[in-house]
């Protein structure tokens, strides 16, 4: 029972084959342009690695930048062989390479949607990352002195600036953290000894954010300090005060900015997928029906294509006695001649 | 004694009008580079208007006229030189290329003159980018009034993203009251106090707006009392480098600008090079094309050449013309009229004709 047989007269195999060459140039194209967003997405991430804790999200990226690569190859290698089907005498020397090339390219494609999938399965792993990441940076931002985490400062400043957030999930984690460094205080001063004291871990805790915090959109000029206290500010009520610092929090922009590039790659990628499975079909089609007309003197006659010649489940029958069959012939190799072996041999030719 | 001559065989003739239709084909692809390089400038312009006393049009919107005339141009160009393999095809430019390669020739001059301006822009964008600036300082505080509502953030987002602060140095921010009475509790003796010992009653003090905040600091930003060593600890303003941003914003603007035009600059260069070489082989193939159909066989040899006569006499014989088109209405010339030669020379030398007598 063959699955989904179509016939194909000359003209229509002809036309197969000439379409099918022009769409696998289409898909080469579309495959570099699948290699380039990866590319782009990975650099995006790298930049900001340092407020990142694991790299598991990298996996999307370095899908998509792998199996761009590899359709470009594919796409070239189904070019050539749709200009060899319409010669009959040249198409045979792809005979043997055909069928493998299907499955790894039929694996490869389905990589596409993996990476798709994966790109929404990881979000919580990413934000995961990201917390970490930032409650590292936020509290590492008063060492500039220490080696290694001397550019935490400059960092994560430049980190809300760029987008306009403040602190982990709000400008309230700088309250929780010391981020003035100790050689900045003086610690003879009466306001330094009392803030260390109330605290049980002696950090020096303020209700203060750093200036990078400021929102440049507020009517007046920026309140950094004293954010609780109403009276040591004229006409300031912290309660309704909106606009003097960014209310976003850190991790919740770079989220929204990382699924933001993901949903748009995401139909474009979904386009290559769809492109590169036509493609897969459509060869597939065209070799099956080229093998009808291999052999026969007129070269004009109409033959069927299909894309299975027995059914679905027999086929993968087929494929385990093969695979069972070259690993056996492998054993032979290894092990000195036995009985034991050639016994599964004689029962082969009858299952086959 | 013609000008860079240059002998071209059939085969030459329509290699020269293929090379030169696909390079006018590039041209046209030059002419839109041209058009976009100048619509970037303007968008770069306009997007800090804000900050200028006068915008710099006239730069931008040559760029723009002259990337589209080139366009125009060359798609003209490429049709001429498609049809100049043929002769026959040929005839129906033949009136018009004379005055078509005069236009480009001209034209091209724009391009250079394109070119120079850009590098010539300097020295108004500076004037107009200190009075834009000084403004935009004063206006900071004015977050209140329609029309300036927007300067704070505009200045903040300028000083943040180049890292500059204020017009020429962080110093002139002590100088201008960049703070709104709004926010001012005039019932503090602090307030009143510096309020009165200004001259105009403004609230001066030695801090700076947030923005000014360098990145690369060491410590938190210092913002406020910045000339006041003892306010802070372990604080030297003298030798603190890093805390603040040093640069001024005019130098930053200009160096941006300066950057941008002369990049500019000489791509619009480089182009107009080029247009001169494809303007010489259309030249080159007028002439030859005029000389083949002179000569009356279409396969053979021709002259091409830039001038027919030297230069000098070039410029002579074009003046002479010149001259003579304001004289189209003198009766001198009009051989219906007879005038009485004054000379006796000329007398003698007008040959007597004899007119035939038919028999």
């Amino acid at each position: 029972m063959v699955l989904l047989k179509m016939k194909f007269p000359f003209q229509k195999r002809v036309r197969l084959a000439q379409g099918l060459w022009l769409l696998s140039w289409v898909a080469m194209f579309s495959g570099a342009i699948t290699f380039t967003m990866g590319a782009f997405l990975k650099t995006e991430l790298h930049r900001r690695s340092e407020v990142m804790h694991s790299m598991d999200i990298h996996i999307v990226p370095n899908l998509l930048m792998a199996v761009g690569l590899a359709s470009v190859g594919i796409n070239i290698f189904a070019g050539k062989v749709c200009q060899d089907s319409l010669d009959p005498s040249r198409f045979p020397r792809w005979k043997t390479f055909l069928p493998p090339f299907f499955c790894f390219s039929v694996f490869l494609t389905s990589l596409l949607l993996v990476a798709m999938i994966l790109s929404f399965a990881l979000q919580p792993s990413l934000e995961e990352s990201l917390k970490i990441g930032l409650k590292n940076g936020i509290r590492f931002y008063k060492d500039t002195d220490t080696p290694g985490r001397c550019f935490q400062k400059e960092t994560i400043d430049r980190l809300q600036i760029e987008f306009q957030c403040c602190g982990n999930t709000d400008y309230r984690d700088w309250f929780e953290v010391q981020w003035i460094s100790n050689r900045y205080l003086d610690f003879t001063s009466k306001e330094v000894k009392d803030r260390v004291r109330s605290n049980v871990d002696g950090r020096y805790l303020l209700d203060g954010v750093p200036f990078s915090c400021c929102n440049p959109a507020s009517p007046r000029p920026c309140i950094q300090y004293s954010l609780r206290d109403n009276s040591v500010h004229y006409n300031y009520e912290y309660q309704t005060e909106e606009l003097n610092l960014y209310s976003r929090g850190c991790r919740q922009a770079l989220v929204s900015y990382y699924m933001g590039l993901m949903n748009t790659i995401g139909p474009c990628v979904l386009f290559d997928f769809l492109l590169q499975m036509a493609i897969l079909v459509s060869l597939r089609y065209l070799q099956t029906a080229m093998e009808g007309v291999i052999g026969q003197e007129d070269v004009e006659i109409e033959t069927d294509g299909y894309i299975l010649e027995k059914g679905v489940k027999e086929t993968l029958l087929e494929t385990k006695e093969k695979v069972k069959k070259l690993l056996q012939f492998a054993q032979v190799g290894d092990a000195s001649a036995t009985t034991t072996d050639a016994q599964p041999e004689e029962e082969k030719p009858a299952t086959a | 004694m013609a000008v860079l001559k240059v002998t071209f065989t059939k085969t030459n003739r329509d290699k020269l009008a293929q090379v030169l239709w696909v390079l006018n084909w590039v041209s046209v692809v030059t002419g839109v580079t041209l058009f976009s390089l100048g619509l970037f400038l303007k968008v770069e312009i306009v997007k800090r208007r804000e900050l200028m006393s006068k915008e710099i049009v006239s730069v931008p919107n040559m760029l723009i006229f002259v990337g589209l005339t080139a366009c125009a141009i060359n798609f003209l160009g490429g049709k001429i030189c498609y049809d100049c393999v043929d002769t026959t095809k040929f005839l129906r430019w033949k009136l018009l290329m004379l005055p078509y390669i005069i236009c480009t020739f001209f034209f091209t001059f724009c391009i250079l003159v394109g070119a120079l301006m850009c590098y010539s822009m300097r020295n108004d964008l500076e004037e107009s980018l200190f009075l834009g600036l000084r403004d935009a300082m004063r206006y900071y505080k004015d977050t209140d009034m329609p029309g300036r509502c927007y300067i704070k953030r505009t200045m903040d987002m300028l000083q943040m993203q180049f890292q500059c602060c204020g017009n020429e140095g962080y110093r002139d921010w002590f100088h201008i009251q960049w703070i709104s009475n709004r926010y001012l509790d005039m019932t503090d003796s602090g307030v009143a106090e510096r309020l009165r010992s200004n001259v105009e009653g403004k609230y001066l003090i030695d801090g700076v707006p947030f923005s000014c905040c360098g990145l690369h600091s060491p410590r938190p930003c210092i913002q406020h009392q910045i000339t006041n060593n003892s306010a802070h600890y372990n604080y030297e303003y003298q030798k603190e480098e890093l805390n603040l941003n040093r640069r001024g914003c005019r130098q930053a603007l200009l160096e941006h600008y300066t950057q941008i035009m002369q990049s500019i600059g000489l791509i619009v260069l480089i182009i107009w090079l080029f247009e001169v070489s494809v303007l010489t082989g259309v030249r080159y193939l007028q002439t030859a094309m005029e000389n083949v159909l002179r000569l009356g066989d279409p396969d053979s040899e021709s002259d091409g050449w830039l001038l027919e006569n030297s230069i000098a006499d070039t410029a002579r014989y074009n003046f002479n013309i010149i001259k003579n088109l304001g004289k189209c209405y003198q009766v001198d010339d009009d051989p219906n009229i007879d005038v009485p030669s004054t000379s006796q020379q000329a007398q003698e030398n007008v040959p007597v004709k004899q007119i035939p007598v038919a028999q």
